[in-house]
């Protein structure tokens, strides 16, 4: 920082003689007492408490049993047992837990992209008899809990003939209300008059949809993707309760809780277990961080 | 090429609110037409039934011989050039101009050389590559003049395109449009609030109001001789003078000061005359003058506007009621002038001008109705 360096700062006085506007642009030299922002004094504290347990998840992934037992916790195991690692994936069906979530995760992400895209736009741009009532209903089954449902959605699913399969965690979650929710208010906000402009050009729906609305609302399709993956990849109670007996259809999140049994729970083992499950999470989120910068839609407009 | 006819057509929106009212009007073939008038007169709504983009309520409008009702836009065979432009950012100019023709199955080779070939009359070869975001406002508004020119359509239609622009380049495009539109001669519709655009660019003008038709006609014909007193305030820049009159036989009587005119018979009348129909005159000028009272000069540099008022007991006239209202009591027995000068003229404010009247620049209106009285 650049004003520590600076003498016992005598804050310049504006010159008497010039305007107020004029001394605007020039900015004067603050008074710091302190080589960084005042606010650092209560972020960098909130910091460490966010990144706690997260270290705490990665020192226990390489600690021995025991040492996961002591108390005081310890903070620095010596010998770092990465064979933890080798250990969950050798023992466990850790290979086709990951298989599963990952087919359920991307099938159930990109059907929701799709469906989700296709009925905001109708709801965004076309016209039709009850649209604002239909839309409302949806908004409002929003409202309602996970729990409530849990049976009738059990039930239809079981009539289906998908319970202990991975159909069953997949059908239910092909479209999202909040998706479609969150996509019409983003193809509200695109300048209609691009559409017109496609619309005399000659471009069907469809066309406009797929050339002009959807490479415009990348910002949004990604948020949206990001969003679902991670509610996706960590359900827990809906796999719960619809794998029954199959252990072949287990997901992470189910097999991760094997880890944990009545009498004894293997802690080092399910850290190491849920670091490796969080890693696709982390990749997603670096890889589509570039498309949440501001939306370019507004620059084919006037200068 | 075609004709645009508008035959009594009428759009209603929900409320309801009519917008254009009983539309009727016919637009040559490779004419260009501007629709002027104040903001909300529904001109751009008349733009956009053409379009397709709006429904028509009532009537029907014909693209050369073919009723376009229930036509959708991209059959239409005409192409839009929007206020905003409405270039697609995510594409390059290339393709931005070349959409419209490869959403028609156009062949790949035909697109790109129409694409050159447009690129190359707006001077945008350079730019192919860029995409709308890297543009300049001015390179913009050429890339949607391109993209409407590229598909070769019946009709073009423009929705206020210069006015994003900023004054320099404006008159800039103005006399470039001009130029294109004499080269290709493509049957134009042209939308503007802006009356010198109006007047500057057109073939004929029609000017709307509240979305009544108002006039038709080539803009010198509208300027000298408007056909109500809307048009007398709204064509013309400063507007028309209007100044209330008695006329007794073959006289006018504005005030103290008589003149001469055998147009009309008798009763109320509103005498109009243009800024450049006043002039100074010694006191020696002989017939009919009025002495004005300078408020404001303001020197354009090519001419020099004064503002000022008529003494005596005559009542100024204003277009709308609630500009009425805003004057002071004591202004009301005032009627407001405005003079067009030449350069070196620039007289002082608070002094006194002798003006004399052109005569045969006046036009005479019926205050009740608003509309011209057209001689005897």
């Amino acid at each position: 920082m650049s004003t520590v360096t600076e003498a016992p700062v005598v804050p310049s006085r504006p010159d008497p003689r010039s305007l107020p506007g004029e001394t605007g642009m020039v900015e004067r030299p603050r008074r710091r007492f302190m080589p960084f922002d005042p606010w650092h004094l209560f972020l960098a504290p909130l910091a460490v408490v966010m990144l706690l347990p997260l270290v705490w998840m990665v020192v226990t992934s390489l600690e021995t049993q025991a040492q996961t037992f002591h108390f005081p916790p310890i903070l620095w195991p010596g010998t770092l047992r990465f064979e933890n690692y080798v250990n969950v994936i050798r023992d466990s069906e850790f290979g086709t837990w990951f298989w599963n979530t990952t087919v359920v995760t991307v099938t159930i992400v990109l059907s929701n992209l799709v469906l989700c895209t296709l009925a905001a736009y109708a709801f965004a741009r076309i016209r039709f008899l009850g649209r604002g009532v239909i839309y409302f209903v949806l908004l409002a089954t929003l409202m309602v809990p996970l729990q409530v449902v849990l049976i009738p959605t059990f039930l239809i699913v079981k009539d289906l003939g998908l319970l202990d399969r991975l159909g069953a965690l997949i059908v239910p979650h092909l479209a999202s209300v909040f998706g479609i929710f969150m996509l019409t208010q983003f193809f509200r906000t695109l300048p209609i008059e691009l559409e017109e402009a496609a619309r005399i050009d000659g471009a069907s729906r469809l066309s406009i949809l797929v050339r002009i609305v959807v490479p415009l609302s990348l910002p949004a399709l990604a948020t949206l993707a990001v969003i679902q993956f991670m509610w996706t990849w960590n359900e827990f109670l809906w796999p719960l309760v619809t794998i029954l007996t199959n252990q072949s259809a287990f997901t992470l999140q189910l097999g991760l809780a094997t880890f944990q049994g009545a009498h004894q729970s293997q802690w080092h083992f399910v850290a190491a277990a849920n670091i490796m499950s969080m890693v696709p999470i982390l990749v997603l989120f670096l890889l589509a961080q570039r498309y949440f910068v501001r939306g370019i839609a507004t620059q084919g407009l006037k200068g | 090429m075609a004709r645009v006819v508008f035959d009594g057509v009428t759009k209603v929106y929900p409320g309801p609110v009519i917008a254009v009212d009983d539309l009727a009007l016919e637009v040559a073939d490779a004419e260009f037409l501007i629709l002027v008038g104040p903001s909300g007169c529904g001109k751009s709504t008349a733009l956009r039934m053409v379009a397709g983009l709006e429904r028509i309520s009532e009537g029907t409008i014909t693209i050369g011989d073919r009723v376009v009702n229930d036509v959708p836009p991209k059959d239409r065979d005409i192409a839009m050039v929007f206020q905003n432009y409405a270039l697609y950012p995510h594409m390059t100019v290339e393709r931005n101009l070349g959409f419209g023709l490869r959403r028609r199955r156009t062949p790949r080779d035909d697109v790109r050389q129409r694409v050159d070939e447009v690129s190359r009359m707006l001077g945008l070869d350079e730019l192919l590559r860029r995409r709308p975001g890297q543009l300049s406002g001015g390179q913009r508004q050429r890339v949607a003049m391109g993209r409407a020119l590229v598909r070769e359509p019946e009709v073009f239609l423009l929705d206020e395109p210069l006015s994003n622009l900023d004054a320099k380049l404006r008159v800039e495009m103005r006399s470039e449009l001009k130029r294109l539109h004499d080269r290709i001669g493509v049957t134009t519709i042209y939308v503007t609030h802006d009356q010198v655009e109006a007047i500057t660019l057109g073939d004929r003008i029609a000017v709307l109001s509240e979305g009544v038709l108002q006039q038709v006609g080539p803009p010198q014909d509208v300027y000298d001789h408007p056909a109500n007193v809307f048009v007398a305030g709204f064509i013309g820049s400063p507007p028309m003078n209007l100044l209330k009159g008695r006329a007794t036989g073959d006289r006018i009587t504005v005030g103290d000061v008589e003149l001469v005119d055998p147009q009309v018979s008798e009763g109320e009348v509103l005498v109009g005359i243009r800024p450049e129909g006043l002039r100074p005159v010694g006191e020696d000028h002989a017939g009919p003058v009025f002495d004005v009272c300078v408020d404001v000069v303001e020197p354009l540099g090519d001419e020099v506007l004064v503002h000022g008022s008529i003494e005596g007991p005559v009542a100024d006239v204003r277009i709308r009621a609630e500009d009425e209202a805003l004057l002071a009591d004591g202004e009301r027995d005032r009627a407001r002038v405005t003079l067009r000068l030449p350069p070196e003229e620039r007289p002082k404010p608070g002094s006194r001008l002798r003006v004399a009247i052109a005569q045969h620049t006046i036009r005479l209106f019926d205050p009740t109705t608003g509309l011209a009285i057209r001689p005897r």
